[in-house]
C-alpha cells in the first residue's frame, strides 16, 4: 500500500514537472516582438515564401518561419501542427468546408490593416459577421495550350470555341499522332500529385452548371444532370493522351507537366500557378482555353476563384497575432512583398489587394483577356476529402476499363456519396 | 544487498515507469477519452458520449477492412513462417556461404516500409503494364501484391529467430533420436518442432501483430485503391481521421476497437502456441 502511494506520487511529480517546464518555455519564448509561423499550402511557392520570410526578418527582426505541407497533405499537417505549443500563427483554409473545422481557431480579421487593403469584400471568408479568412490570391485554371504545336497540326487556338470543336481537333491529332510526333492531351495522371486536377477541378464544372441552373451556391443533394458532359470531357482526356489509360493510376503531376513542356502534347489542364513551369515553351506560344463543357460554350470562360484564405490563429498569443497581421500587411503592401507575390518569375499570383501591379503572369493575362463569364470555384463546397478520394478512385478504375458499369460507379461516387458525405459532416 | 534494493529501488524503476507512463499509459488513456469526444486538434475536445461508436458501426468500410486484415494476417502468418522455417533449416546445415545467405535474406528488413512500398509499386507496375492493368485497379492483385511485399520483408527476420531456435536444440537429444532409428520426417515432427515451439510462439506472435498493424506498406503500395478495397484496418483509421471534417473522434473510436481486436487475437495465439511448448 505504502509502496503504491510512493509510486503514484512519484509519477504525479514527474507529470507536474513536465507540465510546468513546458509552460515555462513558451512564456519565455514569446518576447514582445512576437513571432510568425506560416503553414503554407502551395508547394510551388515554397521557395519564394522562404526568401520573403528571410527578408522580413532582416528588415524587422521578427522571426518568420515558413513550413510548406506536401501536395494533398495540408489538412493533416495543419492538424498536427496546431496541437503543438508553437502552433502556426498564420494558416490557410480552402473555403466554407475547411472553415467548418477550423472556425474556433480563426481570429476576427475585420477592420485589420490587411482587410482594409482588399479591393473587393467578396474575398472575405465570413463566419457569421466575423471575417474568418482573407482570400489572398485569385487563380484561374483551364486548358493551357501549346499553340505552336496546334499550328503544326493545322489549327489555331482561336478556332476552338466549343467542346465539339475541341473534340474534333483532339481526335484528329490522335489519328495523326505518329506523323505529328505529339498527342492532344498530357497524361491525366491519377497519382496523388495530379488527381486533384480531375477529382476537384474538372469536377467543379458539373457542379457549377447545376448550381447555375438552380440558382444556388450549395446543395445537399446533387441531381448529376451534367455528368454526361463530365464523362465526355474525361473520355476525351484519357483516350487522346500521351499514355495508355490503364497506366494513369500511377502517372504523376510532374510527368504531365514535363510532357507539356517538352512539346509532347498540346493541351494541359492546369492553372495560373503553373506559369513558372510552362513559360519554357515561350510566352508567344501559350494559349489559354476554357474547359469547354458542351453546356453553354459560348459564354463559358476560364475557371476563376480562390481556395486560399489566410487565417490568423486566434489561440496564439497577442504579440504573435499582431506580428502575423503586420507580416501579412507587409506582404501585400511593401514593394518586396508585392513583387514576390505577383511577379511571373516568382509566385505569379494575382492578388486582390489595392497594390496589385499588372501581372507578368501570361496565363493570368490571357485569363483576364477572356471576356466570357468566368466559371466560379464551387469545389470549395465539396463535402469532404473522402468524397474527392472516392471519386478519384472511381475515375481511375473507369479509365482503365471504360465500361458502363464502371461509369455508374463514378456517377454513384459523385451523386450518392455527395448526399452521404453532406449528411455525415452536417452537425 | 537485499537491504540496498529496498532502499534504492526507486532509482531503478522510476525512469522506466515514467517512460512507460509518458510513452504508453497517458496517450492510451487520452486516446480512449478522445474516442468519446468531438475534436479538431487534441487540445480542445468536447464530450459527445458514444456518438462516435454509433457512427463507426454504420461504416461498412471498417467491417470490410477488418475481414481483409484478417485474411491478410492469416496469409502472411502461414507463408512467412513456413518459408522462414525451412530457410532456417537449410541455413543451419554445414554448407559453405550460409552466413552470406543469412545476411542477404535479412537485409530487406532494414528498409523502411514506405520506401519498400514505392519500390514494389514500381516493380509491379513494370510487370502489370504488359497485361494492361495495375496494382491499384484490381483489389485481388493489390492484396496479393501486399502479401508478397510483406513476406519478402519479414521472412529474413523470422528466419534469424528460427535459426537461433534450431541452434539451441541440444545435440544429445538429436543423437539419441538417431540412435533410436528415427527417419527425417519423424525427426522433424517428433523432435525438432516440439523443441522449436518457443521460437514458433514468438514468430507467430510477431507476424500476427505485424499483419494486423500493417500501415506504411499499405499506404505506399496501393493507398487503399481501388475504392478502399485494399484498405487494411490501420489505413482505414487513418483515412477516417483525416478524410472528413468532424470525423477525428470516429477515427479514434475505430482505433480503440482496433486495439481490442489485436489484444484478443494476440491473446488467443499466445494461449494456443504456449500450450504446445514442451519442457526441455
Amino acid at each position: 500500500m505504502n509502496r503504491k502511494s510512493i509510486i503514484s506520487m512519484a509519477l504525479a511529480a514527474t507529470m507536474i514537472a513536465g507540465c510546468s517546464s513546458a509552460s515555462g518555455t513558451s512564456a519565455t519564448g514569446s518576447d514582445s516582438k512576437g513571432r510568425v509561423y506560416y503553414l503554407n499550402f502551395k508547394p510551388e511557392a515554397d521557395e519564394y515564401w522562404q526568401d520573403l520570410a528571410k527578408e522580413y526578418t532582416e528588415e524587422t527582426g521578427v522571426p518568420v518561419t515558413v513550413l510548406t505541407a506536401a501536395s494533398g497533405e495540408y489538412e493533416k499537417t495543419l492538424k498536427s501542427e496546431m496541437a503543438k505549443s508553437e502552433a502556426p500563427t498564420l494558416f490557410q483554409v480552402n473555403g466554407p468546408i475547411g472553415l467548418a473545422s477550423w472556425k474556433d481557431y480563426c481570429a476576427d480579421l475585420s477592420g485589420t490593416d490587411v482587410d482594409k487593403e482588399l479591393t473587393n469584400k467578396a474575398y472575405e471568408l465570413k463566419d457569421g459577421d466575423k471575417v474568418a479568412g482573407i482570400g489572398y490570391v485569385t487563380e484561374a485554371y483551364g486548358l493551357i495550350t501549346n499553340n505552336a504545336l496546334l499550328k503544326k497540326a493545322g489549327y489555331d487556338a482561336s478556332e476552338i470555341t466549343s467542346f465539339d470543336k475541341l473534340k474534333e481537333v483532339a481526335e484528329d491529332i490522335t489519328a495523326r499522332k505518329d506523323e505529328l510526333g505529339f498527342s492532344a492531351f498530357t497524361s491525366a495522371g491519377m497519382d496523388g500529385s495530379s488527381d486533384w486536377r480531375f477529382k476537384t477541378h474538372l469536377a467543379n464544372l458539373p457542379i457549377y452548371y447545376e448550381y447555375q441552373a438552380d440558382g444556388v451556391d450549395n446543395k445537399d443533394e446533387l441531381s448529376g444532370k451534367y455528368l454526361d458532359n463530365y464523362k465526355a470531357v474525361w473520355d476525351l482526356y484519357i483516350n487522346n493522351s500521351t499514355i495508355d489509360p490503364s497506366q494513369l493510376s500511377t502517372a504523376t503531376g510532374d510527368q504531365s507537366e514535363a510532357e507539356f513542356v517538352d512539346g509532347k502534347a498540346v493541351f494541359y489542364q492546369n492553372g495560373t500557378w503553373e506559369y513558372d513551369a510552362v513559360k519554357a515553351i515561350g510566352d508567344e506560344n501559350i494559349a489559354y482555353l476554357p474547359i469547354y463543357f458542351g453546356v453553354d460554350d459560348e459564354n463559358e470562360g476560364i475557371c476563376m476563384g480562390t481556395e486560399n484564405y489566410w487565417c490568423v490563429n486566434s489561440q496564439a498569443s497577442e504579440a504573435d497575432q499582431k506580428a502575423t497581421l503586420d507580416f501579412m500587411y507587409w506582404c501585400v503592401t511593401s514593394d518586396k512583398g508585392v513583387e514576390a507575390m505577383t511577379s511571373g518569375d516568382k509566385m505569379g499570383f494575382n492578388i486582390p489587394f489595392n497594390k496589385n501591379p499588372e501581372s507578368t503572369n501570361v496565363l493570368f493575362k490571357l485569363a483576364n483577356a477572356n471576356t466570357a463569364t468566368p466559371v466560379s470555384w464551387n469545389f470549395t463546397t465539396m463535402p469532404s476529402e473522402n468524397w474527392k478520394n472516392d471519386l478519384g478512385q472511381a475515375l481511375t478504375v473507369y479509365a482503365a476499363d471504360q465500361t458502363d458499369a464502371n461509369w455508374k460507379n463514378v456517377v454513384s461516387a459523385f451523386v450518392d456519396n455527395w448526399k452521404v458525405e453532406k449528411e455525415a459532416t452536417a452537425e | 544487498m537485499q537491504k540496498n534494493m529496498k532502499k534504492y529501488w526507486p532509482i531503478f524503476t522510476i525512469p522506466v515507469m515514467a517512460a512507460f507512463a509518458i510513452g504508453f499509459v497517458i496517450p492510451f488513456i487520452l486516446g480512449i477519452y478522445l474516442s468519446l469526444t468531438k475534436f479538431t486538434t487534441v487540445k480542445d475536445a468536447h464530450f459527445v458520449g458514444l456518438a462516435n461508436y454509433r457512427k463507426l458501426f454504420a461504416d461498412a468500410t471498417y467491417l470490410h477492412s477488418f475481414f481483409l486484415t484478417l485474411a491478410f494476417a492469416i496469409a502472411t502468418i502461414i507463408i512467412i513462417n513456413i518459408i522462414a522455417f525451412f530457410l532456417a533449416m537449410a541455413l543451419t546445415q554445414k554448407l559453405k556461404g550460409t552466413n552470406l545467405f543469412r545476411t542477404v535474406f535479412f537485409m530487406p528488413n532494414l528498409i523502411g516500409g514506405i520506401v519498400l512500398g514505392y519500390i514494389w509499386q514500381l516493380i509491379f507496375s513494370g510487370i502489370l503494364v504488359h497485361f494492361n492493368t495495375a496494382l491499384n485497379l484490381n483489389a485481388r492483385l493489390g492484396f496479393w501484391g501486399l502479401v508478397i511485399l510483406v513476406c519478402w520483408q519479414q521472412i529474413g527476420y523470422m528466419m534469424i529467430i528460427y535459426i537461433s531456435g534450431l541452434q539451441a536444440i541440444p545435440t544429445d537429444v538429436m543423437e539419441a533420436t538417431e540412435i533410436d532409428g528415427a527417419n527425417g520426417v519423424q525427426k522433424l515432427f517428433r523432435v525438432t518442432l516440439p523443441m522449436m515451439m518457443p521460437s514458433i510462439t514468438i514468430c507467430t506472435f510477431l507476424t500476427l501483430t505485424n499483419g494486423f498493424k500493417l500501415f506504411d506498406q499499405n499506404l505506399a503500395l496501393t493507398g487503399g485503391a481501388p475504392m478502399k478495397k485494399t484498405e487494411l484496418m490501420a489505413l482505414n483509421i487513418y483515412q477516417t481521421f483525416y478524410g472528413r471534417v468532424g470525423f477525428e473522434g470516429v477515427g479514434q473510436a475505430k482505433a480503440v476497437i482496433f486495439f481490442l481486436i489485436v489484444i484478443v487475437m494476440a491473446g488467443l495465439q499466445q494461449y494456443f502456441t504456449k500450450s504446445k511448448e514442451v519442457q526441455q
